[in-house]
């Protein structure tokens, strides 16, 4: 386990933000959500040993958050939500800086911070003033500044947050290529669900400083019993003649769910499309979403 | 060429190389930002821009040193260095100044306002560790501007062949009063400008508070000669930091700090390097405060 804690609580004064929270986080990318106010960045600071807990423990890597601060810090990175890039220093002498305030010996953190710029995508710019740059390549420079000192885990607040759908979707897949390619396991926070289900393994939900619900990835979005089947053509055509063939479905929109016990079933979808002259144009197992773990349980299709 | 295998295919990308070379520990990293701190006070690594400044300055204030000694080189009669060494900080006292509040705020408002002290506290060094770093750094910035020209005074003053004993006790009389200088503007440039992130406003606020209390020492100390208020003339230097650091020096001992007045040895001049340590103990702590509350999120 990379974070694990056991009866975390945090109070300051009357308020308490964080309340016997049980959380263990493995490799790969986990999400910590909760809305503004749940307290994701109380948890943070706890886990990089800024914040003393009221009561629990809490260890990162292995580490005691209360005893060995200094050593996590040298060990995780931190990418915080907010700007954090003085306009008048190019990328490279930022984050060589940073690479330096990190631990790094001087001529490993120019090696690095060049290999780290490219990895995430960026280039010719990284020598001209950080002023002039987008957002979306602000928040590169933030995830480089992060990774440059090749930490075991990373922590990122809502690097999503301010994003256009286009650089949210380019962010996500910086994020998931972070876990993949560089090995680099990630706790990302977001007070929005939806966009996290697509990259990440794990998932932790609080509310109020208590934990909601905890997952992986691998329970959450197992292969479920659920085919999808589109059509290039008329569903309601189809429709009748797979009821007819005994198979459970419900049709949503143009997409019919059906649910299909045995590779038999999905012989008898082929052969009523091939029947009925349909283009088939999906046929594709459902997974489990996690955004279902939130709703209400629904019925059999 | 190299990058071509022997296929002919160029390899674009050779993927993500993990790090397990050495780390540095936080005393190290301390270093590093000490270094860091003390380059950027000159504009060091940064572009040509922000080094125009600090250069003016630092010629600013060796030029007198380089005319005193071409003076006693080329006028034989001179026998001692004009000024003396240790009064030499109090007549640049306006480039020191002008270093002060152009640099600090350079050093250390530029952290607070475009919020990088997050991602130092996010990383080994405690918030002690970072403040003294800054402080060490700039201090020792303003130590080589005062120093430099002292060295090239009694470099000059050996060369034309002053009395050697004299010359060198008087320079390292001077060094111990360049160190003190350094720890005091240091400490009062980098809490204003820790007070004002906004940089305009922390260059013009450190300049002012400096010059002024500057001014405000020379008219009291005048005046209260002028009307023959003894104690009040020995108390006047306190008011500037140049002043004080002078006064302490007097008190200390040396020969010819500049504003020391009869009798100020004697029961109030304790007072001058009192204050001067309590400036530099209460500047530091308060520094420490200041970055004890910037929150990381």
């Amino acid at each position: 386990m990379l974070i694990e804690t056991r009866g975390l609580t945090k109070r300051f004064g009357a308020v308490t933000a964080v309340e016997e929270l049980d959380v263990e986080v493995g490799a790969g990318i986990t999400g910590l959500v909760g809305a503004n106010g749940a307290g994701k960045s109380t948890v943070l600071k706890i886990l990089l040993g800024l914040l003393e807990p009221t009561a629990g423990e809490a260890r990162v890597l292995g580490l005691d958050v209360t005893t060995d601060g200094p050593e996590i810090r040298g060990r995780v990175g931190y990418m915080p939500e907010h700007d954090c890039l003085p306009p008048d220093m190019s990328a490279t002498e930022f984050v060589v800086h940073m690479g330096r305030m990190s631990g790094l010996p001087a001529a490993a953190a120019r090696e690095r911070t060049a290999d780290t710029l490219r990895h995430v995508g960026l280039y010719e710019e990284r020598y001209r003033p950080m002023g002039g740059y987008s957002t979306g390549m602000r928040q590169r420079v933030k995830l480089a500044q992060a990774i440059v000192h090749d930490p075991q885990l990373v922590l990122l607040d809502e690097p999503t947050n301010g994003l256009d759908p286009a650089g949210r979707d380019d962010m996500l897949e910086l994020v998931r290529r972070a876990s993949t390619e560089f090995g680099i396991s990630v706790l990302v926070t977001s007070h929005l669900l939806g966009e996290l289900e697509r990259v990440c393994d794990g998932l932790v939900v609080i509310d109020g400083g208590r934990l909601l619900r905890q997952s992986t990835l691998a329970a959450v979005t197992q292969e479920t019993p659920v085919v999808a089947v589109e059509v290039d053509g008329d569903v309601g055509a189809l429709l009748p003649v797979l009821v007819e063939a005994g198979l459970t479905l419900r049709a949503d929109g143009a997409t019919l769910l059906v649910r299909v016990e045995d590779d038999a079933a999905l012989d008898t979808v082929r052969d009523a499309v091939a029947r009925l002259g349909l283009g088939l144009v999906r046929l594709e197992r459902q997974r489990h979403r996690m955004t279902e773990l939130f709703e209400e349980p629904v019925g059999a299709p | 060429m190299t990058e071509q295998t022997r296929a002919g295919t160029v390899i674009h990308d050779i993927g993500y190389r993990h790090y397990d070379g050495p780390r540095l520990t936080t005393r190290q990293i301390e270093r590093a930002l000490f270094t860091e701190t003390v380059r950027a006070a000159f504009g060091w690594g940064r572009s040509a821009r922000s080094k125009v400044m600090p250069l003016l300055l630092l010629a600013s204030t060796c030029l007198p040193a380089l005319i005193i000694c071409i003076v006693i080189s080329v006028v034989p009669l001179v026998d001692e260095v004009p000024g003396g060494y240790p009064s030499y900080p109090f007549s640049v006292q306006v480039a020191l100044a002008v270093f002060v509040g152009s640099q600090a705020p350079a050093v250390i408002s530029k952290d607070l306002r475009f919020r990088v002290a997050p991602l130092y506290f996010s990383r080994p060094l405690s918030r002690t560790q970072y403040v003294r770093a800054r402080y060490a750094g700039m201090a020792v910035a303003l130590f080589v501007l005062i120093a430099l020209p002292l060295t090239i005074l009694v470099v000059g003053a050996l060369l034309a062949e002053l009395p050697w004993r004299e010359q060198v006790t008087a320079y390292l009389t001077a060094m111990g009063g360049a160190a003190l200088h350094a720890l005091v503007l240091a400490g009062i440039g980098l809490l204003i400008a820790a007070l004002t992130p906004r940089r305009g406003l922390g260059v013009a606020a450190i300049v002012t508070v400096l010059l002024v209390l500057s001014g405000l020492q020379a008219t009291v100390t005048a005046l209260a000669e002028e009307f023959g208020a003894s104690t009040l003339a020995d108390l006047g230097g306190l008011l500037s930091p140049f002043a004080l650091v002078d006064g302490t020096l007097g008190v200390l001992g040396a020969d010819d700090a500049s504003i020391r007045a009869p009798g100020l040895d004697e029961g109030l001049g304790v007072l001058y390097p009192l204050l001067v340590v309590l400036v530099v103990a209460g500047c530091y702590a308060l520094l420490v405060r200041r970055f004890r509350k910037v929150g990381i999120g």
